[in-house]
């Protein structure tokens, strides 16, 4: 039986840097901020979301993607030769390493969708790479698509993070966002699709928490077309600030709102537009309530965020230094990077600290 | 009276002599007329009268008397019990229909005592609803699927024009029980309470009387095939509407309130003659099919402005998750969905025991198909038929229910002892009945009391096993299924529930 057929609680590490500038920078920053969390991690999973790494071909959409089998593969090729015109196709290169241990096959594809199937499906180009991302996850066992956004993509599976950004070779990437995540599953062997960051499109989240309220997060998002089969609960996270902010239009901090919501208490002490907002919007979206710890960085092609739960059940620290932003869930990961911080501070309860790469590199 | 026309007694009430003072308050007291005192005031019972409504035993100031069931015994037998060997009896007695009243009290399995909640250990933390915002606020109507934002002068604007939706503060409403069989003090106490609390009473069909018409925030209006009490007033003196198509005592019957509870007051209330039997119809005899729902859904939204939700009230029966999406569709706000051990004041035996499904596998279905059809917003869900505490409400909750009612509960505070004999008009307790010697002694300022202290209860249940669960709002728990397991639930009946067995 494959572990993620089961909901998979964890505890984690995670942590972020970006510059402002879109200068891009290796990976061996925040591979050293990892390795300072060893702890908070178990060996189980680990993982990194990088931003600007391929900017040869930055109006491709990159999907990264793992197989169990070769025929999975098969499948998945055939699948994207229909839909997409596939502009190069490579394996993910690797270094072997001790610590990791029977990695799935790992390629990347670099497509666009076919102007004739969106004309046939009436589509926009990023639902439709949405569908096709659900479709593989969802019918053809054994694939898995880690990342799908343009000039990035995410790296992960089973092991430390540090070990897996070794094995990843992430010394050799540039990128001006870089996301990275520890976990420590509770209940499962380890499974390289359940490591996180999850994404779609160009959104990643890495968590650290236990959302209490996934099952009904999870049935919220069906009626709205997003099929959650990697069962972890980070996953509802990234297809959240997808619907609230790509589908629906909403304000960033908007959507922080939906997911940690204000309380009714504070609501009823609101000016009174305010007040008809929060209301409606815990009226309409209160089953997309991220109920239960969460220290969330979410990151797409021009900002990073980081969010708490509404009474902060889990740490997460800002820290700032010229044109360099960090998140971490300790200080000390930060430190490690950079000893002579601006600023640093832990994040307030349900309140988002958006940083936003100042050109708009993705564009 | 032919030996063949007797019954044997279904209940044994014992006086010890010892104990009794002859004070007279149980003979007073039985409003059915099962006891008197002789010339030396000693306590008789009529043992063929008496139907265990317990007043005579909560009075009696020496516990001198005992109810039990009748102790002359029949061949055992575990198929032909007792009660249907008299019922058999009975019908040959008067070639008549069996009635009864409240829920159905035949041992079907219970699915709520096979499902059980989850908690947080270690991973994620508990809540302690002392310390930290729990909330159980909830908002009864369609809700929007997406929301409209206008960003100006430095302000979010909301553009979206909400539907009207009704505030409460706890999920909970008093279920429908209409005045005529209840009583006005047993109306005026549920109204009562429902303001303090914050939540909404029912009506039930037997109008507004007029005692209640300060109270039209905290009121669920209904319209149901007899249409008693309906005109604009009416439909303007509440906070929501309610079409009662089915009931889940008794899916697919009408009901029939017998003359002799129709007084002057429960005649102009109905506005009907006083004294006449109020029958309301099977079905709504405007409403032959779903086309027809919609156009009263619609009548009475025109009628009341737009300005407050219109919901329709359906018993759980076989094809409950299509019909609901149907009834979504006709534009209703929300759906009450019956359950087959909802309570009456008097239906068919073999209605009430035999016809519909229970409220569990109901709510699960309707919930799942409302998601499938993308249509969930469109309506509040809300459970009704046997919610007995609150752990079966924050399982149906759990399920896919967005509100429960309580009507049996509620009558219980009220002093209520389950002896269904609500139809008979005798309620020694004041409640199921029109008589004045006892209507008057259920004192609305006290019963209403009870129903907010219930309320209350509840209420802190709910949030202590919110806590549990480490959820701190009400939206987290509706529909979160996965925070439930089942034990010992056929594999098809996890299937509809959508609910895993405990241990996975």
């Amino acid at each position: 039986m494959i572990p993620a057929l089961e909901h998979i609680p964890s505890g984690c590490a995670a942590a972020g840097i970006m510059n402002k500038s879109g200068i891009r920078i290796s990976g061996d920053a925040i591979m050293d901020m990892m390795s300072v969390m060893h702890s908070r991690s178990n060996g189980l999973g680990g993982g990194f979301a990088a931003y600007g790494i391929y900017p040869e071909t930055p109006d491709n959409y990159c999907l990264h993607i793992m197989f169990d089998t070769e025929s999975a593969k098969r499948e998945v090729d055939s699948l994207i030769e229909e839909n997409f015109i596939v502009e190069r196709q490579e394996k993910i290169p690797t270094k072997i390493i001790k610590e990791i241990k029977d990695p799935p096959l790992l390629w990347r594809y670099f497509v666009l969708p076919k102007p004739e199937k969106l004309v046939a499906k009436n589509m926009h180009a990023d639902d439709f790479v949405v569908k096709l991302v659900m479709l593989i996850n969802t019918r053809i066992p054994g694939s898995y698509v880690n990342s799908s956004g343009k000039n990035m993509g995410v790296f992960k599976g089973v092991g430390y993070p540090e070990d897996i950004g070794r094995f990843f070779m992430l010394e050799k990437y540039g990128a001006y966002i870089w996301t990275a995540h520890g976990r420590f599953p509770t209940n499962t062997p380890g499974w390289w699709a359940g490591a996180h960051p999850f994404s779609i499109l160009d959104w990643t989240v890495v968590h650290n928490g236990e959302i209490s309220s996934y099952g009904i997060n999870k049935r919220f998002l069906e009626t709205y077309g997003y099929e959650c089969v990697l069962l972890t609960d980070t996953e509802v996270i990234a297809y959240t600030f997808d619907l609230l902010v790509r589908k629906h239009g909403l304000p960033l901090d908007i959507a922080c709102n939906v997911v940690a919501s204000k309380f009714w208490k504070d609501i009823e002490l609101m000016p009174e537009e305010e007040k008809k907002l929060h209301t409606a919007l815990r009226m309409t979206y209160g089953n997309l309530l991220l109920n239960g710890p969460f220290a969330i960085i979410v990151a797409t092609n021009n900002y990073m965020m980081g969010l708490n739960d509404r009474i902060k059940l889990r740490p997460l620290v800002y820290g700032k230094k010229g044109e360099f932003s960090y998140l971490a869930s300790e200080e000390s990961s930060i430190r490690k990077v950079e000893s002579n911080l601006d600023d640093v501070y832990s994040l307030v309860a349900g309140k988002p600290l958006k940083v936003e790469v100042s050109k708009d590199v993705c564009a | 009276m032919s030996v063949l026309d007797k019954l044997l007694p279904e209940f044994f009430v014992k006086i010890d002599r010892d104990l009794c003072i002859k004070c007279g308050q149980c003979v007073n007291n039985c409003g059915f007329s099962a006891l008197l005192q002789d010339k030396d005031k000693n306590v008789k019972p009529i043992h063929e009268k008496c139907v265990a409504c317990q007043r005579c035993m909560f009075v009696c100031p020496t516990k001198a008397i005992q109810i039990m069931k009748f102790p002359g015994t029949q061949k055992h037998n575990d198929y032909w019990n007792p009660e249907y060997i008299n019922n058999i009896k009975k019908q040959a007695n008067t070639g008549g229909i069996l009635l009864t009243a409240a829920g159905t009290d035949k041992p079907y399995p219970i699915i709520f005592d096979r499902l059980f909640l989850d908690a947080c250990q270690v991973t994620n933390p508990s809540i302690d609803p002392l310390r930290e915002p729990m909330e159980i606020i909830s908002y009864l109507g369609e809700k929007p699927s997406d929301i409209a934002i206008e960003f100006k002068d430095n302000n979010y604007i909301l553009k979206n024009k909400l539907k009207p939706n009704i505030k409460l503060s706890s999920p909970i409403i008093f279920a429908a029980m209409s005045y005529g069989a209840i009583s006005l003090n047993a109306h005026k106490s549920l109204v009562r309470a429902a303001r303090e609390c914050g939540i909404l009473m029912n009506t039930g069909e037997g109008g507004l009387h007029k005692d209640l018409y300060e109270y039209a925030d905290n009121i669920i209006v209904q319209v149901a095939s007899g249409r008693f009490g309906v005109d604009s007033d009416y439909l303007k003196r509440a906070a929501a509407i309610e079409i009662k198509v089915g009931q889940g005592a008794k899916p697919g019957i009408g009901g029939h309130l017998p003359g002799y509870k129709v007084d002057d007051e429960v005649s102009s209330t109905r506005m009907i003659p006083k004294g006449t039997d109020a029958l309301s119809p099977a079905p709504h005899h405007d409403i032959y099919s779903i086309e027809d729902l919609a156009q009263l859904i619609a009548s009475l939204k025109e009628a009341t402005d737009y300005s407050k939700p219109i919901g329709v009230k359906i018993a759980a029966v076989h094809n409950v998750a299509a019909i609901a999406s149907g009834v979504a569709r006709a534009d209703a706000d929300y759906i009450v969905i019956d359950g087959f051990r909802g309570g009456t004041g008097a239906a068919p035996t073999m209605i009430r025991d035999h016809i519909g499904i229970p409220i569990e596998l109901a709510i699960a279905a309707v919930d799942d198909r409302l998601r499938k059809e993308k249509i969930r917003n469109k309506v509040s869900i809300v459970a009704a038929g046997g919610i007995r505490h609150a752990a079966d409400m924050a399982k149906i909750l759990t399920l896919g229910a967005d509100f429960v009612t309580i009507g049996t509960a509620s009558l219980i505070a009220m002093g209520c002892t389950l002896c269904q004999k609500c139809y008979t008009g005798n309620c020694s307790w004041g409640i199921a009945t029109q008589r004045p010697d006892l209507v008057d002694r259920l004192d609305p300022e006290e019963v209403s009391k009870k129903l907010v202290n219930l309320v209350r209860g509840w209420s802190l249940e709910l949030k202590e096993i919110m806590g549990a669960l480490g959820i701190n709002a009400i939206e987290s728990l509706i529909g979160n299924r996965e925070r439930l397991r089942a034990l010992e639930l056929s594999k098809e009946t996890l299937d509809v529930l959508g609910v895993k067995p405990a241990g996975r």
